[in-house]
């Protein structure tokens, strides 16, 4: 089997983590050839050639391509897949924009946040906000998913691969981009970070998550939120974990003041360890944390930044 | 300018999903359903376009059972002008893919030639994440998906989208697809003289067959689970114990 992975690429540079837990389900259905597509995506290129299991890396350059527009990329892709059984990407809000896209153009159904390769036609999936777990056969001659990938391993080096570069078909001209508002922080990014500390709206105020950015900065964390605490204003949208926003799975969660709707355990419930601090002791979140502390947030926290 | 919206008639948002002794799905007999909450802020949406100006029109679709009527008399209820259901299942439990819907959808779009499809970005069953992505590839329209916001100047429209990371504005020529973020507005409820006043606006029938699209699905679900259950955790007392429980397992 043939298999193509759209790597993440992010202004010309391969978002490491994501590609790679790709690479680990898209190697599974056979061999690989990661495309890296972008204004510019030769760096990006050298890069994914060195991942273990790409066995040649395709790039794409065009000043269409820059801003991954999902009419441009998608043309691109559809215009290479008749090489290939399997069309993969992260299941990222690129990607998400982008492979329905391929899928209709392909006419073949897209298998959207995959968590779980069974075998070449068949594969999980959670639906219902993580309420049920699917697994799905697919009949179509192509298949086109993307990966959740807190499901997978990140794959690991190997020595390059072949790099080519590929004709881009001409730009389609439907949509324009005009610019991103991108948070800029110190902090690892909440979807590849090892340990993430969250807030809820036990924080009360957007002052009040302070200490909970304090907490991460001393563990090196990312902050998160619920989508309680975006509702009211406490958080940015970009920090939501849950069903709506990012699913997470680092190797440590500190959920603090937070309730634990589904939506959010949605979000988080493949973390490796998780800790919930909160007043209530009835809270949901307690059922499925490793470690729970029944406590005021606004003494735990604080303290606990500074035992740690 | 005429705006198309899909409304899908889904499980409500606050019911507990139960999965089916059998494997075979989730419970849909004799629950709650309602419209599902992205194509909410959808239908909110196109109405405000309507009572700016910009928008003559606002026509919703729905797409499966025919209890979908429910569904599409609740846009109609919030300020919708007009509803077409298009049967396409008899089972509740037949959820239909999106790629079928799409095509469907393309149908309409053809009768109906509205400028603008605003579109919820997932609906909470199936989460697929698929159906506006899907009709804008088939349609060779633009798209925007997970608008946070959404202004129409022309024949252009400026969406700025939630994406990884924070927010990429675009704008894109009309026609166009636009899918719906949970920021973009709070939906409306419906007051009592618009639910009478909405039993009174039209509401089309189809089917899929009328329309000449196969609804057949391409996805075979092989079997629904439960979602694996984590094993119960241990309470600690103070954060002292919190933080020698971490430092043992050489979390921090």
């Amino acid at each position: 089997m043939a298999v193509l992975l759209l790597a993440e690429v992010t202004g010309g540079e391969l978002q490491l983590d994501a590609t790679a837990k790709a690479m680990t389900a898209a190697a599974k259905l056979g061999e690989v050839t990661v495309l890296c597509a972008g204004a510019s995506a030769a760096a990006a290129g050298e890069a994914a050639a060195t991942l273990a299991g790409a066995s040649k890396v395709l790039v794409a350059e065009d000043a269409s391509l820059g801003h991954r527009l999902a009419e441009d990329t998608a043309q691109l892709i559809a215009s290479l897949a008749e090489s290939y059984d399997h069309i993969l990407a992260p299941a990222t809000t690129d990607a998400k924009n982008i492979l329905p896209r391929v899928a209709a153009l392909l006419d073949v159904m897209v298998i959207s946040d995959v968590s779980a390769v069974i075998d070449a036609d068949t594969f999980e999936r959670p639906v219902y906000a993580g309420n049920a777990v699917q697994t799905v056969k697919s009949g179509d001659a192509k298949k086109v998913a993307t990966i959740r990938t807190t499901g997978f391993e990140a794959a690991g080096t190997q020595a390059a691969c072949a790099v080519e570069t590929v004709a881009v078909p001409g730009a389609t001209g439907l949509s324009d981009w005009v610019e991103d508002r991108l948070a800029a922080s110190d902090r690892p990014d909440l979807t590849s970070a090892k340990i993430v500390v969250s807030g809820g709206r036990g924080l009360g105020s957007e002052e009040s998550f302070a200490i909970i950015g304090a907490l991460a900065d001393k563990l090196g964390a990312a902050v998160g939120a619920s989508r309680a605490a975006v509702d009211s204003g406490y958080a940015p949208n970009d920090w939501q974990v849950g069903q709506t926003g990012k699913v997470v799975a680092p190797e440590l969660y500190i959920a603090c003041g937070i309730s634990g709707a589904i939506q959010h355990l949605a979000g988080m419930k493949d973390s490796k360890v998780i800790v919930a601090i909160n007043k209530d002791e009835e809270a949901p979140i307690f059922q499925i944390a490793d470690y729970g502390l029944v406590a005021d947030l606004f003494e735990a926290v604080p303290a606990l930044t500074e035992k740690l | 300018m005429k705006i198309l919206v899909p409304v899908k008639r889904v499980i409500d948002y606050n019911v507990k999903v139960r999965v089916k002794a059998d494997g075979s799905g989730v419970d849909l007999a004799n629950v709650k359903m309602s419209m599902n909450p992205f194509d909410e802020i959808a239908v909110e949406e196109a109405i405000r376009l309507k009572e700016k100006g910009v928008a003559t029109e606002v026509v919703v679709v729905s797409i499966g059972v025919k209890q979908a009527q429910e569904t599409l008399r609740t846009a109609l209820a919030m300020g919708a002008d007009r509803a077409i259901l298009v049967e396409a299942a008899d089972d509740v439990h037949t959820d239909i893919e999106p790629l079928a819907v799409a095509k469907i959808l393309a149908k309409i779009v053809g009768e109906e030639q509205p400028q603008l499809v605003i579109a919820g970005k997932q609906a909470i069953d199936n989460d697929m994440n698929a159906t506006g992505q899907m009709l804008s590839a088939l349609l060779g329209w633009s798209q925007a998906t997970f608008a946070s916001e959404l202004s129409v100047e022309g024949d252009a429209a400026t969406v700025t989208r939630e994406v990884d990371g924070g927010l990429q504005t675009i704008k894109v020529r009309l026609p166009a697809i636009v899918t719906v973020d949970l920021r973009l507005n709070e939906p409306r409820y419906a007051s009592l003289p618009n639910i009478m006043k909405a039993k009174k606006k039209p509401l089309d029938v189809k089917t899929a067959a009328d329309l000449g699209v196969d609804v057949a699905p391409r996805l075979t679900v092989v079997k629904t689970a439960e979602p694996a259950a984590r094993a119960a955790g241990e309470m600690v007392g103070s954060v002292d114990e919190l933080v020698a429980k971490l430092k043992e397992k050489g979390l921090v």
